[in-house]
């Protein structure tokens, strides 16, 4: 309760604020609209479901890529964890492959791949991949050693001792990783669509500018915003809130 | 090398006509045959009175401290242990009794010398030999139930079987209400049964327990005592126990060996012919703990000389020596 006042003060203090801002005309109202008219901008493209297609392609886009990502993560994380020479060689490359700006692999996707859906999910892998890969790495080492020995003791090895040990006994210390890789694949997707023009969000949000619509553009960043943390704030506190009962280990306050 | 291992004569009561064990009162009239499903198996069979259950010729292990020197854990170690037999092998901290148990499960490579099991060398890893380890290493994202399947599960159990022995052994440990819990919502001693549970359930040959347990309070310890006693005798396991605990070793074991300090050799062996059920407090038990005692004070001794010599603590690269 008291949180829910916290929050209602806070927010509404800053609309109020943005309102006044507004009002108060030392910005002409076609460079800093009002809330209100952000808002009406949001009903509007809801309404002629705009929005939601651009949700939609958006959403697809970003979860196939991710998806990609988190898999060959795995991999390529464990596997440069569970080899020293990997873990020398490769992991000093990842590590300064992590310092590119996912964007900068655009141009690549573009000769690769030329202007397509391919195009954007490559962008969107490179820019997930490897933080997904650093965080397993990192998972698997920070992981207690007793428990690979236990199931290797109780008769596992191979496939079954990644997949019912090594995998969930490192859940917990690559959570977090997971979350970094979600944001990087959903911001490298936003930047892709804006400089290729073909629905999802990013385009939707160029086209408020082309259409000289600072409100547009302001709604869909709003919207941009919320997904981001929809996605961080319920689909990810869940799995560690889950995690965190499931180990034992006191949720974070 | 091991010149002083035999200052005692080591006596095996000759298990000719009858498996080798039911010296002890307890033992001998407990309803063996009878206990739990028709499907749990008996541990298998002794192939001869003279290949004993577990083997260890002339193990050796050396390790390369960070320094880069070489170090010597174990030193040219010769047991043997019978099927059915409890032994419990006592030594200083550091003597590398720990590492002797992860080397018969499998889980580290001795230098030389073998480890055998019935006569066969020991390959890595095995469900004959279960370890219970120091700090249990229970799967937290499991429940109960599911931590004492596993090992089934992993060797392709269907099911149904599965189910009906993780019920069969939670019972025999006295969890059986706890089957959905998870382990941090029980207590220590609680996870300790846990532990055993899992480990009876995959039916090992020979279950290892590395100090299983020193954490828990003297109440709870005792309780465990008398339960792993009646578990040894209705399953009838070989067991190989190790602690720093000499009385605890004289109140569980037939045998008791201790290790000297680094380099681990086997110093000496006792019997322990005291009649079943003992108890950490009976005089007979005192009396036969202070004879090991006597000798683990010169180790014990010799340990901290080296550590204050030394002024640092070598440091030990194998990962149960924490």
């Amino acid at each position: 309760m008291k949180r829910a006042l916290r929050y209602v003060i806070f927010y509404g203090g800053l609309l109020g604020l943005w309102t006044l801002l507004a009002e108060s005309k030392i910005w002409p109202p076609y460079l800093f609209p009002t809330p209100w008219s952000v808002g009406q901008e949001l009903y509007g493209g809801f309404q002629d479901h705009t929005y939601w297609i651009a949700i939609a392609v958006s959403m697809k886009r970003v979860l196939i890529g991710y998806l990609v990502s988190v898999v060959l993560g795995m991999v390529l994380g464990l596997g440069v964890a569970s080899n020293k020479f990997l873990e020398e060689t490769m992991g000093g490359l990842l590590v300064s492959l992590q310092s590119l700006p996912s964007i900068c692999w655009w141009p690549l996707a573009l000769l690769w791949f030329g202007f397509s859906q391919n195009a954007i999910l490559f962008v969107v892998i490179m820019g997930s991949l490897l933080s997904v890969t650093l965080a397993m790495e990192d998972g698997r080492k920070q992981m207690p050693k007793i428990f690979g020995m236990a199931g290797r003791n109780l008769g596992a090895h191979g496939f079954k001792l990644f997949w019912h040990v090594l995998l969930p006994a490192s859940l917990p210390f690559i959570v977090s990783g997971l979350k970094q890789g979600w944001a990087f694949a959903w911001r490298s997707l936003i930047t892709a669509e804006m400089l290729y023009m073909s629905l999802g969000l990013g385009q939707v949000l160029m086209v408020g500018r082309d259409l000289n619509n600072t409100s547009a553009v302001l709604a869909v960043m709003v919207l941009i915003i919320a997904i981001g943390y929809i996605v961080d704030g319920i689909v990810f506190k869940s799995m560690e809130r889950h995690l965190q009962q499931k180990w034992g280990l006191t949720p974070a306050t | 090398m091991s010149t002083n291992a035999q200052n005692v004569p080591v006596q095996f009561p000759a298990p000719v006509d009858h498996p080798p064990i039911g010296r002890s009162p307890v033992r001998a009239g407990s309803p063996r045959g009878k206990i739990g499903p028709a499907s749990v198996a008996r541990p298998s069979r002794v192939v001869s009175p003279e290949i004993p259950k577990v083997g260890l010729s002339e193990i050796c292990l050396s390790y390369r401290t960070q320094k880069g020197e070489r170090l010597l854990a174990l030193d040219h170690i010769n047991l043997e242990v019978k099927a059915g037999e409890f032994l419990c092998v006592v030594g200083p901290s550091g003597c590398g009794k720990s590492t002797l148990l992860h080397l018969i499960a499998g889980l580290h490579q001795q230098t030389s010398g073998q480890v055998l099991v019935d006569g066969t060398p020991v390959q890595g890893p095995g469900t004959d030999r279960i370890l219970i380890f120091q700090e249990l290493g229970l799967f937290p994202w499991l429940r109960v139930g599911e931590n004492v399947e596993f090992g089934m599960k992993m060797k392709g159990i269907g099911k149904d079987e599965r189910e009906e022995k993780t019920r069969y052994y939670l019972r025999l440990v006295h969890l059986a209400q706890f089957k959905d819990s998870y382990t941090h919502q029980l207590s220590g001693g609680m996870r300790q049964r846990v532990a055993l549970a899992r480990a009876l359930a995959t039916e090992p040959d020979v279950l290892l327990m590395d100090e299983p347990f020193a954490a828990l309070d003297a109440q709870t310890r005792d309780l465990l005592h008398d339960e792993l006693e009646r578990i040894w005798a209705e399953t009838g396991r070989t067991i190989i126990f190790v602690t720093h605990n000499v009385r605890e070793a004289v109140r569980l074991a037939d045998r008791v060996a201790l290790l000297t300090f680094r380099p681990g050799r086997v110093k000496r062996e006792f019997p322990v012919d005291l009649p079943r059920p003992r108890l950490m407090e009976d005089i007979e038990v005192a009396r036969a703990a202070r004879d090991i005692l006597d000798d683990l004070r010169e180790e014990i001794n010799r340990s901290l000389e080296e550590e204050y010599h030394a002024g640092v603590k070598p440091h030990f690269a194998t990962e149960d020596e924490q």
